[in-house]
């Protein structure tokens, strides 16, 4: 391990990272003044945050560490996400994340994250149901390097729709690629309406284990499940053959703002000053008196 | 008949790019370079890339038939650091996998090497398994680059180059054995520059992949009636060698490109735009597939069907220069 994080953060310090992440997010999209993704972003902060602060190898100071562990965002539509997370870890200032969204020649970051733009991301990714074969190719890669850095792949239950994924599962499933954590944000929503109506996934878990992986099913907008998640997987050892792991971490779409959770409507949506000031009243009320 | 420093095969030695590819990836692995391989249940165990995978199987990595999984394992490879090669049924590679191509090697700009089989009509059994329509798609993705090797030798020398070659790669070449354009390797090859293989002043056959040595062989016919063609092996559809449209349509006044493709788009599409916008007066014709879903036959029969053979070429060229 090389990462300058700290790495003894306790449970109610990363639950009140994750409040300041989504209050950051909100700002961030308030003052971009464009559309964010904001539904499905909020609802893999806990995980995100998780990741980032504790359980991956990741280096601010360092993006590009070679013994770094990999984080695919395959809905990458939720790239403002890492964005903020990245700016907190001390990357970059908020004005220059906001200073440099979609600015045409100074442009850094978008909608969708570029990884020759943004250091930290790994993939550009923003078409969905690509997420799981640059995973699975990284999680061989590893494999061939003899390296055990480990591969994690964060994908939306409505980008499970996309029949690729479906190939890089089986892909995976057969190669027993115990180096790949599959992490599915399933908060029940896709663009337009529920999951159920549009084209029913579940029983999840049972397909995920009938195509060759191991399940840990959570609710991944509690902390403590969480980190008891990641805290369970085995060291990523690549040379060894066993069944990679899939988080079903069942979320909430819009997490943390009253108006926003559960609501179809905001897939994405833009904030203007009233509700960005309602948005972060309602993420606060979140926080946990201690 | 040849002005440049190239020795020619006007016989029809057959080499097959797939074994000859295959063999140079063996040695290339046998010399300790560092790549991956990836295929999608369409790599034969007795054919040469089939048996490198034998002999190397901890670099190779077969998905089965999902080709669209097959491109984007082969860009998370390479983000992993690995120069990858993934050999890609025919249409599947520019149809199924357009996307993955598009986003996961291209955006990404990662050093994948594409090698789509099959070119044109050359996998018979009809218009599910034809290529026609690719390298209209693949000349408008940005951070392609698109080879289409003349021949089984030529193609060998762009897997071995592209070890060193930065960005995605696109590697065209036709299903089985076609005829050598070149006798020997003492030429000298560079991804982005075309070969004027045949020197002449009445005319320029440009060809890429398969053409060539229909162009080439064009050319021999022509000749009996007194016309003299200069033929030019574009091997490389993106970055595109301009200059030498612009030299052939100055210098020669009429210009025909032939190609193993649909006549929207490929190698006619590109000389066509590179001439109107030049404004250099020349005559111009595109020879290659039809806007139709080809006929079903016999493939050189088929391809004599739509007069891309020497004779049919020649006769094309004829017409043209009464105009």
């Amino acid at each position: 391990m090389t990462t300058t994080l700290p790495r003894n953060y306790t449970i109610q310090d990363l639950e009140d990272k994750a409040v300041d992440i989504r209050k950051n997010l909100c700002t961030f999209i308030y003052r971009i003044g464009v559309a964010g993704h904001l539904g499905g972003e909020l609802s893999m902060v806990d995980m995100a945050v998780a990741l980032y602060y504790k359980y991956m190898n990741f280096d601010p100071k360092n993006p590009k560490d070679p013994n770094r562990d990999r984080l695919i965002l395959s809905k990458g539509h939720c790239g403002e996400v890492l964005y903020t997370i990245f700016q907190d870890l001390g990357m970059y200032s908020f004005d220059y994340m906001v200073d440099h969204f979609e600015s045409l020649d100074t442009y850094v970051f978008g909608m969708h994250p570029n990884r020759k733009k943004v250091p930290g991301i790994e993939a550009s990714t923003g078409s969905l149901g690509h997420g799981m074969s640059l995973a699975t190719g990284l999680a061989l890669g590893a494999r061939m390097a003899k390296e055990n850095w480990r591969t994690y792949c964060i994908i939306g239950d409505g980008e499970l729709h996309e029949g690729s994924n479906w190939e890089a599962f089986m892909t995976a499933g057969h190669y027993q690629l115990g180096n790949l954590v599959a992490i599915i944000d399933k908060n029940g929503l896709a663009m337009t309406g529920t999951i159920d109506e549009i084209n029913t996934l579940d029983p999840l878990d049972e397909k995920m284990k009938a195509f060759g992986w191991d399940v840990i099913e959570i609710d991944g907008n509690n902390m403590s499940e969480v980190c008891k998640a990641l805290e369970s997987l085995p060291p990523s050892d690549s040379q060894i053959r066993r069944r990679p792991i899939c988080i079903i971490s069942n979320t909430v779409k819009g997490k943390g703002v009253d108006f926003m959770e559960n609501v179809v409507g905001w897939h994405a949506g833009q904030l203007n000053e009233e509700k960005w000031k309602e948005a972060l009243e309602s993420i606060e009320k979140t926080r946990k008196v201690r | 008949m040849s002005a440049v420093d190239v020795t020619l095969n006007f016989d029809q030695i057959l080499s097959s790019a797939r074994e000859v590819y295959g063999a140079e990836l063996r040695k290339m692995a046998d010399e300790g370079l560092d790549f991956a391989f990836v295929c999608a249940d369409n790599v034969a165990k007795s054919s040469t890339t089939g048996k490198f995978m034998e002999a190397y199987p901890e670099r190779c990595v077969n998905v089965g038939i999902a080709e669209a999984n097959q491109v984007g394992v082969a860009a998370g490879l390479a983000l992993s650091g690995k120069v990858v090669f993934a050999q890609v049924f025919g249409p599947f590679l520019p149809l199924r996998a357009a996307d993955q191509i598009h986003t996961d090697i291209a955006y990404n700009d990662l050093p994948v090497r594409l090698i789509g089989t099959h070119a044109g009509v050359t996998s018979g059994g009809g218009p599910t398994h034809n290529v026609i329509a690719d390298l209209a798609f693949y000349r408008a993705v940005p951070n392609l680059t698109i080879v289409s090797p003349a021949d089984a030798n030529q193609c060998a020398r762009v897997v071995r180059e592209s070890m060193d070659y930065p960005g995605p790669m696109i590697i065209r070449i036709a299903r089985g054995a076609e005829p050598d354009v070149y006798a020997d390797n003492n030429y000298e090859f560079k991804i982005g520059k075309a070969i004027t293989i045949n020197e002449g002043k009445d005319l320029t056959l440009i060809g890429t992949g398969s053409s060539v040595h229909w162009c080439l062989m064009a050319a021999k016919e022509l000749e009996k009636s007194g016309i003299h063609a200069r033929v030019i092996d574009m091997h490389t559809i993106k970055p595109f060698d301009k200059e030498a449209v612009l030299n052939a349509a100055r210098e020669t006044g009429c210009v025909v490109t032939v190609e193993d493709h649909s006549v929207n788009g490929g190698l006619g599409g590109q000389v066509a735009e590179i001439i109107a916008e030049s404004g250099i007066p020349a005559k111009f014709k595109r020879l290659g597939l039809p806007d139709e879903f080809a006929i079903l036959g016999d493939v050189p029969e088929v391809y004599k069907y739509y007069g891309l053979y020497p004779v049919g070429i020649a006769n094309s060229v004829r017409e043209l220069l009464k105009k």
